[in-house]
């Protein structure tokens, strides 16, 4: 399954695709993250991609993606002719205040992500908030491959932020059972 | 061992950690910074030496300095900066120095761009420096692949005592993807270099390395010994990779990340029932001129894609010798081609023949 | 009773020199390899020598050697002293090998305290490609490329190499001299001595610029070229100690 997340740089979509691939791996799959990089990291638009799939990844790079993730409104614009029929469409309804040009054969979640994570007392893990949904509604990697991946991932002072991430994750979850 | 998520950049610099390498010369170029960074924080770990260096001049010429007291050594660079290294480069192959060089393509020429690119292939097969001489070029295409190529790199430039090259692209630098990384080199079971190596000439006559002689008869000589390894080099260490070409009745010729980029065409064209395989050279030199010649045997069209205008095309047709018909797809500037843009390529260019 | 007065020193190969009849070069070589026997290191001493003259200096010293790339040396010392740090690493390099086209890397390797030696032999001309312009070629000079005289206009001015250097925290020693006369010969001994020890002591980085004629590029007979370059070159290249952190022997 092909997925790209992307957003304005500092909203954590690098971090996002590093978590599922991380849980892809622990759960045996063959995985590749590759980012965008070069000037537009700096302040910019940012997105990076995710492969994950049962056979050895061949190409990192997608021009079609059963999913994309999109944070912020550039991004949807940009990414959203990616998407492949009944491909999954997951907006940030706290950012994205108007609808995709692309609605038709896809399944389209918006999620108040900043809100949540708001809620949760740390605004910075909106985009866990939404990898919750991501993998709520994929099915892609289990929850608790996720929470092994996180505790790979946030090591040192970052450690502290383990449960709130974990909290977010199910908050994600959460609101797309209800969707 | 367990697999770890890695960059790929950061999975060449613990590779070579592992494979015994303790020095460590770089100058920051974008994209492949990660790599001096990561060296410049582990290094001092493993009680090895990192330095920042002045220029990519600087680094090319210490990198000479360390490989003539035989340890194993390394640099990175990009483009631009392995360019500014040609002259040491060519020193040291005469001078018949081990040493192991990393260049993340970007897009060229001159300043160009840091996106990922592979238009210094000639500069890497064909000289770059000046004089006779040739690296050994390998060419990785995953995250796993650069870590075990870093290790026969370094093992390749003990075993034949010359230079080598990892050529890679900023697409490789970046990707993150799960390595198993090999256990650490023993050191002390390291290539022993003390019959040539500058350790103080202690109860011995002097050792001295040069890659000059005033007399052309001699330096001649030294040719023709270099010739004759590089032939012993052609003769045992081409690597090739080939996937579903036993059918094929169209290869695609690409290397590095642009081939596995096409083994997505291939997946996408078998789906639509066209017998469609694909051929990457590992070692782009030596260039695996024998297997693609016998692959030529039975295949009616070759579609070589590259990032650049056409480089690896040259020696795709030298080894093929106009017997079958060679297209060609590119992107260049850095621009990556994606899947899809290949396979319609390949669709026009099979259907203009049928 | 006899007494040894004179012997060829064990740092020295034996093979005769090849230099120019009056070049200085190997009045400086047998200096060097004097303070090399002296410090008795010459089985832990390697020697890169420079593009210019003195290219061959590597077969004139009876130690491990090699030749970098023009103006690399320090590079090049700096990367075998940065694999080997218990080994002693000099350089010999000429005024366009260290002046010119490797200015960046002396620089460097004095600012970072690099703990090598380099012995820089200045005779304000090109020699090895046929007497063309120096960095530190005088004003008014005439030079196969400055046949009207070097010009500061169109050519700048002489470097000074000591100068620039002695600002860089790195130098452990930093001299320049000459060797016309028996004294000035002791003295460069001295400092060539100090150079190393530098090193040896593991103090930082040393230089000894040395003054030196080249009877062949100038147009000259060694005596003159000896009158000359007192005349002409002392007044342009002070000669003194401009940094020792090494102190005095004991």
């Amino acid at each position: 399954m092909r997925f790209i997340f992307a957003g304005f740089g500092g909203q954590g979509v690098m971090l996002m695709g590093q978590i599922l691939a991380y849980a892809g791996m622990i759960e045996g799959k063959n995985v590749t993250w590759m980012p965008s990089y070069g000037p537009e990291m700096r302040g910019g638009t940012a997105n990076c991609t995710v492969v994950v799939s049962d056979e050895p990844v061949a190409s990192p790079v997608v021009d079609k993606a059963e999913t994309v993730v999109a944070m912020n409104i550039p991004s949807m614009i940009k990414f959203q002719n990616f998407l492949v029929e009944n491909g999954y469409f997951f907006l940030n309804k706290s950012v994205i205040d108007r609808e995709p040009d692309k609605k038709e054969d896809i399944k389209i979640y918006k999620i108040e992500c900043n809100e949540i994570a708001d809620k949760l007392g740390n605004l910075k893990v909106a985009n866990m908030v939404m990898l919750g949904a991501v993998i709520g509604a994929t099915k892609i990697v289990s929850k608790e491959s996720v929470f092994k991946a996180l505790e790979k991932k946030l090591t040192g002072k970052k450690a502290e932020l383990i449960e709130l991430n974990k909290k977010a994750i199910e908050e994600g979850m959460k609101k797309v059972s209800e969707q | 061992m367990e697999k770890v998520m890695v960059k790929g950049t950061e999975a060449i610099g613990e590779a070579a950690i592992r494979a015994g390498c303790r020095h460590f010369f770089g100058y920051p170029i974008t994209p492949q910074s990660e790599l001096p960074e990561y060296m410049s924080k582990r290094l001092p770990e493993v009680d090895g030496v990192f330095l920042q260096t002045e220029s990519e001049v600087a680094t090319v010429n210490m990198l000479y300095g360390a490989a003539c007291t035989g340890t194993r050594v390394m640099t990175s660079t990009s483009s631009p900066g392995f360019s500014l290294m040609m002259e040491g480069v060519s020193y040291m192959a005469c001078a018949q120095l081990p040493a192991v060089f990393v260049n993340v393509v970007r897009g060229g020429p001159g300043l160009g761009d840091i996106q990922p690119a592979q238009g210094d292939y000639w500069q890497a097969t064909k000289g770059g420096g000046h004089g006779d001489y040739k690296l050994i070029v390998l060419a990785p295409a995953t995250v796993q692949e650069a870590v075990d190529l870093t290790v026969l790199a370094f093992d390749l430039a003990d075993k034949y005592r010359t230079p080598t090259l990892i050529l890679a692209d900023g697409l490789l630098g970046q990707m993150m993807e799960p390595v198993e990384f090999p256990e650490f080199r023993d050191l002390s079971t390291l290539p022993d270099h003390s019959s040539w190596a500058m350790t103080g000439a202690k109860g011995r006559k002097p050792h001295i390395i040069t890659s000059f002689d005033i007399d052309p008869y001699i330096l001649e000589k030294m040719n023709l010994e270099l010739v004759k390894k590089y032939r012993e080099i052609e003769k045992n260490e081409v690597r090739w990779e080939e996937f579903k070409t036993e059918d094929a009745d169209i290869v695609i010729t690409a290397f590095g990340t642009v081939a596995r980029i096409a083994k997505s065409v291939v997946e996408m064209a078998r789906k639509d029932g066209l017998k469609v395989g694909l051929f990457r050279p590992i070692t782009v030199w030596p260039f695996p001129y024998e297997p693609l010649k016998k692959l030529a045997e039975k295949v009616d069209l070759f579609f070589d894609v590259e990032m650049n205008m056409g480089q690896m095309l040259e020696d795709v047709k030298l080894a093929i010798g106009g017997e079958k018909p060679v297209a060609f797809y590119s992107r260049m500037g850095g621009v990556v081609p994606t899947p899809n843009e290949i396979y319609e390529a390949l669709k026009k260019e099979f259907g203009r023949r049928e | 009773m006899k007494k040894l007065l004179y012997k060829m020193p064990e740092s020295l190969s034996g093979k005769e020199f090849t230099y120019c009849p009056g070049c200085h070069h190997g009045i400086v070589h047998r200096l060097i390899a004097e303070v090399i026997d002296e410090l008795g290191i010459r089985e832990k001493t390697l020697v890169v020598a420079p593009i210019g003259c003195s290219v061959f200096a590597y077969q004139f010293f009876n130690m491990d050697g090699t030749i970098a790339a023009h103006g690399r040396a320090p590079a090049v010392a700096t990367g075998m002293k940065r694999a080997r740090p218990d080994l002693y690493v000099f350089t010999y390099q000429g005024d366009g090998d260290l002046a010119a086209i490797g200015t960046a890397e002396i620089m460097h390797a004095a600012n970072r305290g690099e703990k090598v030696t380099t012995i820089f032999i200045n005779n304000a001309i090109y020699g090895m490609t046929g007497g063309q312009m120096a960095p530190t070629t005088l004003l008014g000079m005439k030079t196969t490329t400055t046949p009207y005289g070097r010009d500061a206009q169109k050519d700048g001015y002489p470097m000074h190499m000591c100068e620039f250097l002695k600002e860089a925290k790195g130098v452990a020693y930093l001299a320049r001299t000459k060797v016309t006369t028996p004294q000035d010969v002791e003295k460069t001994k001295k400092a060539i001595k100090k150079a190393f020890l530098a090193q040896v002591k593991g103090i930082g980085f040393g230089l000894v610029e040395v003054l030196s004629t080249c009877p062949t590029n100038w147009g000259m007979d060694p005596i003159s070229a000896m009158k000359w370059l007192e005349e002409n070159m002392i007044p342009e290249y002070p000669l003194g100690v401009f940094i020792d952190k090494v102190g005095d022997e004991k």
